[in-house]
């Protein structure tokens, strides 16, 4: 298991990452953590900027890769409002790659209802996309390092891993 | 024909098909009631239904009547987004004449993936399970006086909810235990969980021979076997026991046997009262505890949803892994 970003990079990065958001809105939107890795940063970044406690969601249900890759469920969903009509969410995970996870993501908001806007912080982006999503905020792009399969661990402390090596 | 724990579960122990509870590792009751747990918080969502099984098709197949159980059933797979067809078999082929084995080849030929199989004759889920196409799960929704599986792992969902872990609960059965597939899934199944103290509590004439194999105590007052109890499960009177003799009547059932307020403050203050239903009011149990506080029989059917939800998702699943090893 090599070590990509320590806990201090990754610490860094979040507090980058918790000041560019704040600037980007006026009143607080409904944070959402996608769980395991996204429901760690969606609860650090709430305490680094003084909003409420996120809610947490399980996407497994979603997920494209049953047939192939079976039911895998990640955590409980916690915390979600009975309806999310005209709310600006903004989504959070860890590690972005294909894109299916938020595709997965988008579905189970709108079977809340019809969101106003969704956006989308991640705190690594591996390239790689397969679907059209485009986050609104990146702590940081891996570049040539995103070919690596790249894993956070935590929820303390948190690093990020190449599993495979 | 191969024994239950090998038609139900894989070479790597997933579970394949659900049959009985009897041999079920408590870590795999475990996984499925975990599974079980986050369909039930799915369920509070204003869109109940989930796409994980979107273009599966669910065949029911009843060859024994049950509203309840069917009804249960269909919901679990349509919250899962699958295809259900029921099959009322009595009102069908068997009628004219068909076998069981045919009945089976011709509704493989409608590209089923999942079989819920409800039979008066104990053991037909697993003639099924054994001669079914590869690809095909099997679940058991009650055969005979045998097993009755997913009711046992909706009550063990409901019993770990309320009281947790059961392996240090005191868990009194009680009635007609003798025809219960109901009662004995749940004992296979708390003694999967290493439930410490399971007590049956029943006239001998409704007490089955091979209890004390089981690790089951047997009680035939009441009263001595309520004493400190966890969990009550009660079990619904049939009346055709009566006509068969074992039992004088309901109402001396109901003396002898009815959960009654009085005879409830015997268990813990805090003990549960289960009861698979539908219930017999004035037989099995009085009015004051059906609605009183710690009655959770309404709160079993809702668990009964999320458990058939894990069990098909469980079960489709590895059919669909091992499909694919096979490729």
């Amino acid at each position: 298991m090599t070590i990509l970003r320590t806990t201090a990079q990754i610490t860094e990065i979040l507090d980058q990452l918790a000041r560019r958001i704040k600037g980007a809105y006026a009143e607080p939107p409904r944070l959402i953590g996608l769980h395991t890795g996204g429901a760690w940063i969606a609860h650090q970044l709430a305490s680094r900027l003084n909003w409420a406690e996120p809610a947490y969601l399980d996407v497994s249900l979603y997920r494209d890769d049953f047939s192939t890759s079976g039911l895998k469920r990640s955590g409980d969903t916690q915390g979600m409002p009975p309806a999310l009509d005209g709310d600006h969410v903004l989504l959070v995970d860890d590690v972005l790659f294909t894109g299916r996870t938020i595709r997965a993501a988008i579905n189970v908001l709108f079977d809340y209802g019809r969101p106003g806007q969704i956006d989308l912080a991640v705190v690594f982006d591996r390239g790689g996309r397969e679907l059209p999503i485009s986050p609104t905020f990146v702590g940081e792009e891996l570049g040539d390092l995103g070919a690596k399969r790249c894993k956070l661990t935590g929820p303390a402390p948190l690093t990020l891993v190449d599993p495979e090596t | 024909m191969p024994g239950p724990a090998e038609l139900q579960l894989n070479r790597d122990g997933n579970l394949r098909h659900l049959l009985t509870t009897e041999g079920l590792s408590r870590e795999l009751i475990t996984s499925l009631l975990d599974t079980a747990d986050g369909f039930r918080s799915a369920q509070g969502q204003p869109v109940k239904k989930v796409p994980l099984l979107r273009g599966k098709t669910v065949v029911n197949l009843f060859f024994e009547n049950s509203t309840r159980t069917r009804t249960t059933f269909d919901i679990a797979a349509h919250r899962l987004s699958a295809d259900v067809v029921t099959l009322d078999i009595r009102t069908s082929s068997a009628s004219k004449g068909e076998t069981l084995f045919d009945t089976l080849k011709n509704l493989e030929a409608m590209q089923a993936d999942l079989f819920v199989v409800r039979h008066s004759a104990g053991g037909a889920p697993f003639f099924i399970a054994d001669r079914v196409t590869p690809h095909i799960a099997v679940v058991n929704a009650g055969d005979g006086t045998h097993a009755h599986p997913t009711q046992a792992l909706l009550d063990l969902m409901t019993i770990r909810q309320h009281k947790g872990d059961p392996n240090n609960l005191s868990v009194a059965i009680v009635g007609d235990l003798r025809h219960s597939r109901v009662a004995r899934s749940l004992i296979h199944g708390l003694r999967a969980m290493q439930c410490p103290d399971i007590r049956a509590i029943a006239p001998g004439t409704l007490l089955p021979n091979d209890l004390a194999d089981l690790g089951v105590r047997t009680f035939h007052r009441i009263e001595e076997g309520l004493s400190g109890v966890d969990v009550i499960v009660l079990l619904r009177l049939q009346k055709e026991r009566m006509i068969a003799g074992l039992l004088p009547s309901e109402r001396e059932f109901f003396k002898l046997y009815g959960m009654t307020e009085d005879r409830l403050r015997l268990a813990k203050s805090d003990a549960i009262v289960m009861h698979p239903g539908p219930i017999n009011r004035g037989v099995e149990i009085a009015n004051e505890v059906a609605d009183g506080p710690q009655a959770v029989i309404l709160n079993q059917v809702t668990n009964g949803i999320a458990v058939r939800m894990a069990v098909m998702a469980m079960t489709i699943s590895t059919q669909q892994a091992d499909a694919l090893c096979r490729l």
